[in-house]
């Protein structure tokens, strides 16, 4: 088998072109999906228009909220690009130089104040996208509902903290401040001390009864206004969240994204290498001449398989290494790295020789490599619960059947030292090795037959 | 069948082999033997199951009725295109099936298939470089590196030049005289297999019609097609097989 071996090495170095591609290309592809994973748009570029008068506060009642700097909680959120008209916010978006335009207009902050008047106008902020790419569109909409919705919540806020200080007004006195005058504020409290004062020096009869009522209310007003306050601060977010993982600790996303790069060179390398090599010893009709005893069939599925686990080991240690100048690796797990390369290569290794012995030729075997690789190695990426019950439980079964998701699930737990054991992902992989193998020696009938 | 086989003690040997594809039967129980340093060449219209028959005396398929038997150490197979690894070079392909044959040394019996095929000079060229003709003599030392005492050609001469096909058969012929190996080839030139064969197999639709000398053949048609018994070689072949009713 070493010898054949050898001359699949000494092929692969005679054709140089193939041998950069088969590396450059899954190094290419793994590179930018990683980037692509591990950068994603958290800070998408917004152009902003800001109509809103320096001077415009939110009132409540008759007072006015302390200036909430919209601006800079927006471009906290995403990158602002800050335009002077709504003619430029329009053409930033249609050039595409930012992914939406937000518009406050002037009379927004009115607007808001006129919702606690008897002739309420609805609040709105205007935004522009271009809708010609609907990927684009939905992370748009998403971007500016999550936006509005936490400046919807910063309002609310600050409503119910006014709110509570004017609750805390009635409740124990103090002071406001009316069209530059102060005025003072009794408060339930207070009233409810001077009544009590006051009731015993009454004679009995009607008047001194009202008084006790009055008492009584203003106790009761004031035991109920007391639990109104926490109400008032709960309604902002009245549900919070407490989120409990069923399934332990996911890994970092820089590991979740080299895990994913070091799968797509692994699954493309090996694939490709090993149906491409197997489909050339038919191209060069030296199947029938190798399988008339010099090589069992089986040893030469077995010779392909290593020379796939072995090229695909080294591209993916090269890759690793080369990530590893960017982000951090746990290089004391480098033999559980090991085991993830060989489990995953070796059963990729078998999806190789089940489609080499079922093409004709390396182009078509090629081409049907990367017809089966590519969508299954996609699939494997939908987050789990994203899809509708039926269509998840199809993607599932359809990538447990290929060994992409079970050698990525070996390759995130060999680089994460928080995440699961490697076993049961080496198990699914043993149990994928047998099954291509099988059936690879099956079309390997065929693959003589032809 | 019209049989007149040579005398000796057969080293390859065939009885009654049929083979199917499917509803078609592409050999109907052929029988064949062949003694040391014969010359035998298969000959028939296409499709008349001359490839089916080498690839079963050569192991590859196997017969759905008959056997076969073989001499120690097996025969050696060159099949019509030839089977080597094109980006390799002369010597690289020639020691890789040495060393795949588990000879004790494969370098010595690389130089020595170099010689015999007059290829020394070009062994460190890369085979898709040389021309079809020396890509068939390296396939035939391929088959050779067994040093097999049957070695079975299927239509070596395909695509050849005249010339190359000339220094073919010289190569072909000197095998069979000077080493006494027992070659089998098929061809579908019948003038062909009339100059370099010693003996002939006609095969036609699976059936085998003819197994003897030139001769003979030429006899055979006297008796059965007179009209054409004094025409060339391929005129007299084909008015055979039209009179066998093919």
């Amino acid at each position: 088998m070493r010898w054949l071996l050898l001359k699949d090495l000494q092929v692969l170095r005679r054709s140089p072109l193939q041998a950069v591609l088969l590396v450059a290309y899954p190094i290419l592809i793994a590179v930018l999906v990683g980037f692509a994973i591990s950068r994603s748009p958290e800070k998408p570029r917004v152009a902003l228009l800001n109509e809103i008068p320096s001077d415009a506060r939110v009132t409540v009642g008759r007072s006015q909220l302390p200036k909430i700097g919209v601006d800079d909680r927006i471009c906290a959120r995403v990158e602002c690009v800050h335009v002077d008209s709504r003619a430029e916010a329009e053409e930033e978006v249609r050039s595409g130089d930012v992914l939406a335009a937000l518009i406050l207009p002037a009379d927004l902050v009115d607007r808001i104040n006129s919702l606690s008047t008897p002739f309420p106008r609805t609040p709105a902020v205007r935004v522009i996208v271009n809708e010609e790419d609907p990927v684009k569109a939905r992370l748009v909409d998403d971007r500016i509902e999550a936006l509005l919705t936490r400046a919807n919540l910063v309002i609310a806020r600050r409503i119910a903290t006014e709110g509570g200080r004017f609750l805390g007004l009635v409740l124990n006195g103090g002071d406001i401040q009316v069209l530059g005058q102060t005025i003072e504020i009794l408060g339930l409290e207070r009233t409810g001390r001077i009544l009590a004062k006051l009731r015993p020096a009454l004679p009995p009869g009607e008047l001194r009864d009202s008084v006790g009522r009055m008492i009584r209310f203003t106790g009761l007003a004031r035991d109920n206004l007391d639990s109104a306050a926490p109400l008032l601060t709960r309604l902002t977010q009245p549900i919070a969240v407490r989120k409990q993982s069923v399934s332990g600790s996911s890994p970092p996303l820089e590991t979740f994204a080299i895990a994913v790069a070091a799968t797509f060179t692994l699954a493309f390398v090996v694939v490709l290498l090993v149906a491409g090599s197997l489909a050339l010893e038919r191209e060069e009709n030296a199947f029938p001449r190798l399988t008339r005893g010099l090589v069992s069939r089986s040893g030469l599925l077995a010779e392909k398989v290593a020379l796939g686990v072995v090229a695909g080991l080294a591209v993916t240690l090269l890759m690793l290494a080369g990530l590893a100048v960017f982000v951090p690796l746990h290089w004391g797990r480098f033999g559980l790295w090991l085991l993830a390369i060989l489990g995953g290569g070796a059963a990729l290794g078998a999806v190789g020789a089940a489609l080499g012995a079922a093409a004709r030729e390396v182009r078509a075997v090629s081409l049907l490599a990367f017809m089966v690789t590519l969508p299954i190695a996609f699939l494997s990426l939908i987050p789990s619960g994203t899809l509708g019950p039926g269509l998840q439980d199809v993607v599932g079964v359809v990538t447990a059947l290929f060994p992409f998701k079970p050698a990525l699930d070996a390759m995130e737990s060999a680089l994460d030292p928080a995440g699961p054991g490697l076993g049961a992902a080496l198990a699914h992989l043993a149990i994928l090795v047998a099954a291509y193998g099988l059936l690879a020696r099956f079309a390997l009938r065929r693959f003589a037959a032809i | 069948m019209e049989a007149s086989t040579a005398a000796g003690a057969s080293v390859i040997e065939a009885r009654e082999l049929v083979r199917r594809f499917g509803e078609r039967e592409a050999l109907r129980g052929v029988d064949f033997a062949a003694s040391s340093g014969e010359l035998v060449a298969v000959i028939g219209p296409n499709g008349a199951g001359k490839t089916t028959l080498l690839s079963i005396l050569a192991g590859i398929s196997k017969p759905d009725e008959g056997e076969v038997h073989v001499p120690e150490g097996g025969v050696g197979w060159v099949p019509q295109q030839a089977a080597l690894y094109r980006r390799l070079t002369v010597e690289e392909n020639l020691l890789l099936f040495a060393r795949l044959e588990k000879h004790a040394d494969p370098h010595g019996s690389v130089a020595e298939m170099l010689e015999l095929t007059g290829l020394a000079e070009r062994r460190g060229e890369v085979v898709a470089r040389l021309s079809g003709g020396n890509q068939q003599r390296i396939n035939i030392a391929i088959g050779l590196l067994a040093r097999p005492s049957v070695l079975l050609l299927d239509e070596p001469s395909v695509g050849l030049d005249p010339r190359q096909r000339a220094r073919l058969w010289e190569f072909v012929s000197a095998l069979a005289e000077t080493r006494d190996t027992t070659v089998i080839f098929s061809t579908h030139d019948i003038q062909e297999a009339e100059r370099y064969g010693r003996r002939l197999l006609v095969l036609a639709d699976g059936e085998a019609l003819f197994d003897g000398a030139t001769e003979g053949l030429r006899e055979a048609v006297r008796r059965e097609a007179p009209e054409a018994a004094e025409s060339d070689f391929e005129t007299a072949f084909v008015a055979f097989l039209h009179h066998r009713g093919h």
